[in-house]
Order: C-alpha cells, then structure tokens, then sequence
C-alpha cells in the first residue's frame, strides 16, 4: 500500500511541516469572551486553523500541549485585558503566537451583543495576526 | 509491560516513529506491545493536533515530530 502524505494534521488539510495553525480562543463567561469562542470556531470551520482546547493547556494535558508546542502558527483570542488565552500560554511556555483582544476591537466588556457581526470582526482581525506571523520555531 | 501507542495515519514520519520506537524498546530490554492508532477520532482523543505522536502507557509524550532512538529510551522508562 502506498504512503499517505506526510506528516498529516489531524486539524486541517495541511502539511504539518508547514503551517498547522492552532487557535485559542479565551471562551470566558463574559460577552467578549463569547465572541473569542465563536470567532476561534469561525476561524476553523472557515479553514483558517483550528479551535483547540485552553483547558487542555492549563491542566497540562500533554497530548494538548505537546500539540501547542508543535503547531506552526498559533492564534490566542482574549475576550479582555485580562489576557487570559496569552496567559495561559505564556505560563504553559508557550510565548511565540499571535494575538487579538476583543476588547481592542471596539467592543466593550459587558455591552457587547454577541452577534454574527462583531464574532466576524474579530475573525478577520484573526486572520490579519495570521498573515503577518512568521512560522513557530518548534523543536 | 510497556504500551507503546504510534499515533499517525500511515505517513512515512509515522513508520519511521514505528521503527525508531521498536528499536528504542528492544535496547531497553523491556516487555512493550506496540499499537499502531490509526482512526482520525481515537487520535483527537489524545488531544493530539499534528502526526506522528508517540504514547507510553496512554500517556503522549511526542507530537509532531520523530526524535531518535535514544530520545525515545529517555521517554519510554
């Protein structure tokens, strides 16, 4: 039988020696932190990457962080400043990703509607930190 | 006895994790099986992202990559 493509992503049709993009959206309780949720799982169903789980990478699951660590491009979402997707990161050794704050966005904690509208605003600006990343550095 | 888990779809980097563990495990001396997982969902399971990955005893401890032989001995006791 003949070889399949390598080295395959389970997240994308993409090779993983290239850019395997790895998105974590903070997915906090408030109304930014929503819109973080549904522009990381807009980003994937769009092809842009895909949503992985921050939970994983706090509670140190390794499957999920040895994922982190090896994914070209990484995209964290914080719904606020209190940046909790880039801490997150940042505390699992993770500091090379790209990043967007809703909250920059002009969209205010706490009166924010979460619309299709303002979840695709932050979806673009998504993929504008994308763009402009470099590939990760991965062991 | 060990559980040596090769997560990958078939992938030239998978095969080559498959050899490089086998023989990692044969210089150790120790009783292993090894279990090629090869279903897209049962790899998600891991929370594994990116092929090849290496598991020892349920627990992933490579994603993405295929380290040598000696790498994986480190790994595996």
């Amino acid at each position: 039988m003949a070889d399949k493509p390598c080295c395959e992503p389970v997240a994308q049709n993409d090779c993983c020696n290239g850019a395997t993009v790895l998105i974590y959206p903070c997915s906090g309780s408030s109304d930014v932190g929503e819109i973080s949720d549904h522009a990381g799982r807009l980003l994937t169903r769009e092809g842009f990457g895909k949503m992985h789980c921050l939970a994983g990478i706090g509670g140190r699951v390794p499957g999920i962080t040895l994922s982190a660590q090896a994914a070209g491009k990484i995209l964290a979402i914080d719904g606020c400043p209190q940046d909790c997707a880039s801490k997150t990161l940042s505390v699992a050794g993770i500091e090379d990703f790209s990043r967007v704050r809703v909250t920059d966005l002009g969209m205010p904690k706490g009166k924010t509607p979460v619309t299709e509208e303002h979840t695709r605003v932050v979806a673009e600006k998504g993929i504008e930190a994308l763009r402009a990343s470099a590939l990760r550095a991965t062991a | 006895m060990k559980k040596l888990q090769i997560l990958g779809t078939g992938c030239p980097k998978c095969k080559k994790l498959t050899e490089a563990t086998e023989q990692a495990a044969r210089e150790l001396g120790i009783e292993f099986e090894i279990e090629k997982v090869t279903d897209i969902d049962k790899i998600l399971e891991f929370g594994v992202m990116m092929t090849p990955a290496l598991a020892v005893d349920g627990v992933v401890k490579v994603v993405g990559k295929v380290p040598t032989p000696q790498e994986i001995k480190a790994l595996i006791q």
